[in-house]
């Protein structure tokens, strides 16, 4: 059948299995905008407040659920608004294609009106982009999109459409979605070697990533970790993969990890990394990380292999694949010096104190994980507040922790919350836990949580300044606090019922509670501010650069 | 710290070439040379890049590029098994008193003259990069007005390359 360029794009998307998308019009897309009007019985469009909120919902959709998550935004500034969004998706391997449009083909080129060059843009934070210039070849390219942010390590896609295309007519020939083929491949003798190697360790310990979780292999590292009694450590991506009570679970590796897992890290003969990929934030010194261990690395991306930390044996493929073909070879065993060495060192690491007359990080958290129940999720933004929810969030499970990790962009939070709300349904508790720099970013999204009744409770640790620059400013710079005390008046409450919805402030653990039961129990986004003290610290801390010989823990 | 030289063998489509420039960029990998062109499939390009740096850096430009949905396939030339071509353009001063002599010399290394004006002479030179850098070794002694090179080249000997097949 013959169909405008802008049909065939809800048609592929329709095809695609896409329900939800999010986005912004103008100009240079209304003509997509037309033909989603006339679909909007099959896919529901979500219109942000701004270009980058609908990538991070569009980026919170995909993490959530694993699908792949759709922004469309118009020419120029709409697009350029998207690039921190795709540059999040980017850094933490998002399954994400985003939609431009642009002038038409014959004002490219030549600086017209809310003209960018989009595609080399984001070229340096996409898989891939594409531009779309001739009707015919639009079908096939959002296609190939949707199949290049699946394929191996997943990622944003973009797809720039000038106007005209959009306009233009052309047979249009419908199409199953190419199911995305798994990478199985792996080196069978380089798996044999790996479980030689772990079989044959008396320190074993076992450091894994983002990649688990975007392979499905929580099941299987669980397995590993029990079949060899072999204890792990894992990255601010990987949270809630192994249970909070499991004794083989140390928790967070890393700058603010704990002694424990940092230690174990330096101490351990053989370290097992998997779907992980040895950032700065982990292994802060690389030279001298792990350092005593022998290192096996799994990765889907062989790039990854020996790019920041060399390694002793290795293997490429996806998480869940490896996993299950190393199982077999592994030995039951049991390493009793060696755990007891680990709780030696957990007998004196750090520990948070609670307090009764001020609201404390921990406390709150801790609260907030028993009243929101085991299956909530919970989206942060970026900042000290983060490291705590990662820190002492007790509940959290595979999909449910959801954070910007690689790029840690401030104001990721509120959007993506929104998008994983889209996407789980107003029945999902989903909890936004922010700082009162974080939130200054991008609250104008709560407009977007009022339009289409999206409960998001977010809950904003308001401790008057950029804590976690300050931190850095008292441990590093002599406590000269150069623009991280901004002194803002802001009135949550206010703003809160300006936008339309409910505000609360907490000063006391029990007015926090009180609020949050409230809010849940409303069913309709709300604003938890919670009063905290501005030199609260991220603890334990390691310096870039340093390793856990330089830990502060005070 | 080798010097090696890489294929790559690309889509031929607009913007490749910036797409792995900008990968370079961005990784902070450093090429000597980078060549591209057109092959006997019209869908597909060459890339040649030298590169003088360690073997992780090595690794990572390969490992990196591979993973361009453009990319078909990127390889090392094995020295012993490939040849090397570079092009010179090379303009000298040259009048009555030097003509014969910046002329022997080109004979010497088969330098062809392509362009002779009262002041001036242009030579073409094909060969391996050494062989260009012995040529412009000997014509230091004269007064060099323009000078371009194109960078190597390169292909394996014998039938179709083991990475190719």
């Amino acid at each position: 059948m013959k169909l405008t360029g802008a049909d065939i794009f809800v048609q592929v998307l329709i095809e695609q299995g896409v329900d939800t998308m999010f986005g912004y019009p103008g100009g240079a897309v209304l003509n997509l905008y037309d033909a989603l009007y006339k679909a909007s019985d099959k896919i529901t469009h979500i219109m942000t407040a701004h270009e980058q909120g609908a990538a991070h919902a569009a980026d919170g959709y995909a993490r959530a659920t694993g699908k792949t998550g759709v922004v469309l935004a118009t020419s120029g500034p709409g697009a350029t608004n998207l690039v921190t969004g795709i540059a999040t998706a980017y850094m933490d391997s998002v399954p994400m294609v985003a939609i431009t449009g642009n002038v038409g083909t014959g004002l490219i080129g030549r600086d017209s009106f809310q003209e960018v060059y989009i595609t080399g843009i984001t070229m340096p934070i996409t898989k891939h982009n594409f531009v779309v210039r001739r009707v015919e070849d639009l079908a096939h390219t959002l296609r190939e999109a949707f199949r290049i942010a699946q394929t191996g390590r997943k990622g944003p896609v973009l797809v720039d459409i000038p106007k005209d295309v959009t306009g233009a007519i052309t047979e249009y020939v419908p199409e199953p979605p190419v199911q995305v083929e798994p990478v199985t491949s792996y080196d069978q003798a380089a798996v044999l070697h790996a479980a030689q190697l772990i079989n044959s360790a008396s320190r074993p310990l076992i450091y894994f990533g983002g990649g688990v979780c975007a392979s499905g292999a929580g099941e299987l590292l669980r397995e590993l970790t029990q079949k060899a009694q072999i204890p792990a450590t894992y990255t601010l991506m990987a949270a809630g993969v192994m249970g909070y009570g499991d004794p083989l679970n140390l928790g967070l590796l890393g700058m603010h990890g704990s002694y424990t897992t940092n230690k174990a890290a330096s101490q351990a003969d053989v370290l097992i990394a998997i779907g992980t990929r040895f950032s700065d934030r982990v292994a802060l010194d690389p030279a001298s990380f792990a350092k005593n261990a022998v290192r096996i690395q799994f990765d889907i991306d062989a790039s990854e292999i020996g790019k920041n930390v060399d390694v002793d044996c290795s293997v490429v493929g996806d998480a869940a694949v490896v996993l299950k073909a190393l199982l077999p070879h592994i030995q039951p065993a049991t390493h009793p010096e060696w755990m007891r060495q680990l709780q030696s060192w957990q007998s004196i690491d750090y520990r948070p104190k609670d307090h009764s007359d001020r609201l404390m990080p921990h406390q709150v958290i801790g609260s907030c994980c028993e009243l929101a129940g085991p299956d909530a999720v919970y989206v942060t933004d970026v900042g000290q507040h983060q490291m705590w929810a990662c820190q002492y969030i007790r509940h959290v499970k595979d999909r449910k922790f959801l954070t910007s990790g690689g790029l840690g962009t401030m104001g990721f939070g509120y959007g993506a919350a929104l998008g994983a709300q889209a996407a789980l349904g107003r029945d999902q508790t989903v909890v936004m836990m922010t700082g009162d720099g974080s939130f200054h970013m991008n609250m104008n999204e709560a407009c977007t949580a009022v339009s289409y009744d999206l409960p998001v409770i977010t809950i904003i640790f308001n401790n008057q300044v950029l804590g976690m620059v300050r931190q850095w400013q008292t441990a590093f710079y002599g406590k000269r606090y150069s623009s991280t005390d901004p002194h803002r008046k802001t009135d949550y409450v206010k703003v809160a019922e300006g936008f339309g919805l409910k505000g609360y402030h907490c000063e006391t653990l029990d007015e926090f509670r009180a609020a949050f039961a409230e809010a849940m129990a409303s069913k309709k986004p709300a604003w938890i501010e919670c009063v905290i003290d501005k030199d609260e610290k991220v603890l334990p801390m390691i310096p870039a650069a340093g390793n856990v010989e330089d830990i502060m823990m005070s | 710290m080798a010097k090696e030289v890489i294929s790559i063998l690309v889509d031929n489509h607009s913007g490749v070439l910036t797409r792995i420039s900008s990968l370079f960029g961005r990784r902070g990998f450093n090429i000597d040379s980078l060549t591209v062109s057109t092959t006997d499939k019209p869908e597909v390009s060459r890339i040649t890049i030298v590169v003088n740096d360690d073997e992780k850096v090595l690794k990572q430009i390969i490992l990196q590029t591979a993973r361009l949905e453009e990319t078909r396939n990127i390889f090392v030339l094995n020295p012993a098994n490939s040849l090397y071509r570079e092009l010179l353009l090379l303009k000298v001063a040259a009048d009555k008193s030097n003509r014969s002599e910046l002329r022997e010399i080109g004979g010497i290394y088969k330098a062809k003259i392509i362009d002779l004006s009262p002041g001036s002479m242009v030579f073409e030179l094909t060969g391996e990069p050494d062989k260009i850098d012995a040529f412009l070794k000997m014509m230091e002694d004269f007064e060099i007005l323009e000078m371009c090179r194109t960078g190597i080249t390169a292909i394996e000997r014998g039938g179709l390359s083991e990475h190719l097949s």
